[in-house]
């Protein structure tokens, strides 16, 4: 028998060194086990529970069948909350994507120091509400920065986050300038997987730069690629801090995203069962679109073999 | 040395005016906190302050609170005390979260239990849970436990367990020797003790690698605080912040207190970017590489 320094259990019987592991593994877990459950496993069912009832906090919730589901169908402002989310991801992937593709072949063709993607990946360690806060003062119209700049290159003054027209690009603006210098540190480490002897082999060939780019850079960085889209759509989808500071879903109800509208529905008008259903409408979508990212991205292969 | 190129210098070209969009705004945000109140509208358009002072943050931090606000606002927020409760709030949710995830990263790496690994394979799948579900339920619970305007209830859903970093630690313990450890139940050291001092001491970088990142995104916490802790006791940074904005209503905010109170949420950012930046960069790097 191992000697102990004090025994587990005061007086009970002995164990054997794989049940007290056992004992102990559990114990070492229950932790987090308690954290997985009770505050991701539990109020997801419980989401599902609340969306079928009336709710406003206040008095019991009635049950209510489908009828928050059926609400929403006819909801206009649901629907529109749902193009806009749509829009704002039209407008943040694809451009983010790419600049942040373009900023990784650059940092890794000319400048691998580490400061320098330190510099890159500064905006994305600040918060969102700070970027909101910082960027609603450089687009303000009148005074921010911006069209100062526009006016010394000659464009014309922009209106920004004030005009109804502009808002939402405005606010995708904002989350690209701080989350694109993250995504081209994923993809930078995703480049420095790949063989530089395949570039080496290609040049001799004489292909030039924008080939060997489309060729074998883009192709191997599939998987990187996989899984910086699903991430960044997901976020994408649940846009909320950035708006809250910035236009609080205006001008003219133009940025009032789904997550917004989910939120001011359980918030401002206490209608939780209405507001959970929303939630589980977008949870839906969230799924299915990712489960199509994967197959159009054939995510389980591998190029490099 | 590589020939000078057209192609070359342009990449330099644009690499330089990606920086510049990168820092300029936070340079636009420190040189509003610098500058005067009064001399603010005037001075929109420079890059540096024309006088510059350090009042404003005097005034967000309650130093003075002589000094009128140029834009009135409804109910000053005290930052002094909101900065006190980012700190109490990081500082509490960190520890937890150090403390319990690799308690469990270890049980996961090293303990042999049934349903390890379904179990573990349970906590990867939660992080596919969207927030947006959860924080409805949530927020009822917390509720209904009377922890609302509570730090209790402000770290209570993510204190037991950060997916991210119990995948994170348990990596590190499984690729660490084992002799030791066995070494040390031979001597007859419960698995506690192994795992308390000898296990975890020997992760001091991935530890602090850790530490570091989570403080950041605990600082950086916005929607969760706002549902449940708006109270002036408990209101973090973040938060204060985007109140702030939200009083002034259509008017111009009161921009050089705010951008002064900007700044005491990017300082303490920008100096640990400065001292731990590698370690950063590189622990950032390998988070999409799973």
């Amino acid at each position: 028998m191992v000697k102990t320094a004090k025994p587990p259990l005061a007086g009970s019987r002995r164990m054997s060194m794989r049940q007290r592991e056992a004992i102990m593994g559990y114990l070492f877990i229950a932790p987090a086990l308690i954290g997985l459950t009770v505050f991701f496993v539990v109020p997801t069912m419980r989401a599902a529970q609340i969306s079928l009832t009336d709710w406003n906090l206040l008095r019991a919730p009635r049950f209510v069948a489908l009828s928050n589901y059926e609400k929403l169908w006819g909801d206009e402002t649901f629907w529109e909350s749902l193009r806009l989310t749509l829009l704002y991801v039209a407008y943040n992937i694809p451009l983010q994507t790419a600049l942040a593709l373009f900023i990784a072949v650059l940092a890794d063709r000319l400048a691998r120091q580490v400061w320098v993607r330190a510099v890159m990946i500064a905006p994305y360690l600040i918060s969102n509400v700070v970027a909101g806060l910082i960027w609603l003062l450089m687009l303000d119209p009148l005074i921010g920065m911006t069209n100062v700049f526009l006016d010394v290159i000659g464009v014309a003054k922009q209106p920004f986050l004030a005009s109804p027209d502009t808002a939402m690009i405005s606010v995708a603006g904002i989350n690209i300038w701080r989350h694109v210098g993250f995504t081209a540190l994923l993809f930078y480490a995703g480049l420095q997987a790949i063989p530089r002897d395949l570039y080496e082999a290609a040049r001799l060939d004489g292909a030039r730069e924008w080939q060997m780019f489309r060729t074998i850079t883009l192709p191997l960085l599939r998987p990187v690629m996989v899984f910086v889209m699903v991430t960044s759509v997901i976020g994408s989808f649940q846009i909320f801090d950035t708006i809250a500071v910035t236009t609080a879903g205006g001008p003219a109800g133009s940025t009032k995203v789904v997550m917004f509208y989910i939120y001011e529905t359980a918030f401002k008008f206490s209608k939780m069962g209405l507001a959970s259903a929303m939630s589980m409408v977008l949870f839906l979508i969230l799924v299915a679109v990712t489960l199509v990212q994967m197959r159009v991205m054939r995510a389980g292969q591998s190029d490099l073999g | 040395m590589k020939p000078v190129t057209f192609t070359r210098i342009s990449g330099y070209a644009a690499l330089v005016l990606l920086a510049v969009i990168s820092l300029l705004p936070v340079w636009v945000a420190l040189k509003t906190a610098l500058t005067l109140p009064g001399d603010f509208f005037s001075s929109a358009s420079s890059l540096v302050p024309p006088e510059f002072t350090l009042q404003n943050f005097a005034r967000v931090l309650g130093f003075e609170t002589d000094i009128v606000l140029t834009s009135a606002v409804a109910a000053p927020i005290d930052f002094g005390l909101a900065l006190r409760n980012s700190v109490i709030y990081a500082g509490l949710l960190v520890t937890g979260q150090l403390f319990f995830s690799s308690l469990a990263a270890y049980a996961f790496a090293r303990l042999r239990f049934p349903g390890r690994d379904g179990l573990f394979v349970a906590f990867l799948s939660a992080t596919m849970i969207p927030s947006i579900v959860l924080f409805i339920p949530n927020f009822v619970l917390i509720r209904e436990l009377g922890l609302i305007n509570t730090f209790a209830g402000m770290v209570a859903p993510n204190i037991l367990m950060v997916p991210f970093a119990v995948f994170f630690l348990r990596q590190f313990f499984i690729s660490s020797p084992k002799e030791l450890e066995e070494a040390a139940r031979l001597e007859g050291l419960t698995h506690f003790q192994i795992f308390w001092h000898i296990a975890l001491p020997l992760q001091r970088g991935p530890m602090a690698t850790l530490a570091i990142l989570l403080s950041i995104n605990a600082w950086n916490d916005f929607f969760w605080p706002f549902l449940v802790g708006r109270e002036d006791s408990v209101r973090p940074l973040a938060v204060a912040l985007a109140e702030f904005q939200s009083q002034t209503g259509q008017g111009q905010p009161d921009w050089t207190g705010l951008m002064a109170a900007v700044m005491l949420s990017i300082i303490p950012i920008l100096i640990l970017l400065m001292v731990f930046g590698r370690r950063i960069v590189e622990s950032l790097q390998t988070s999409g590489m799973k």
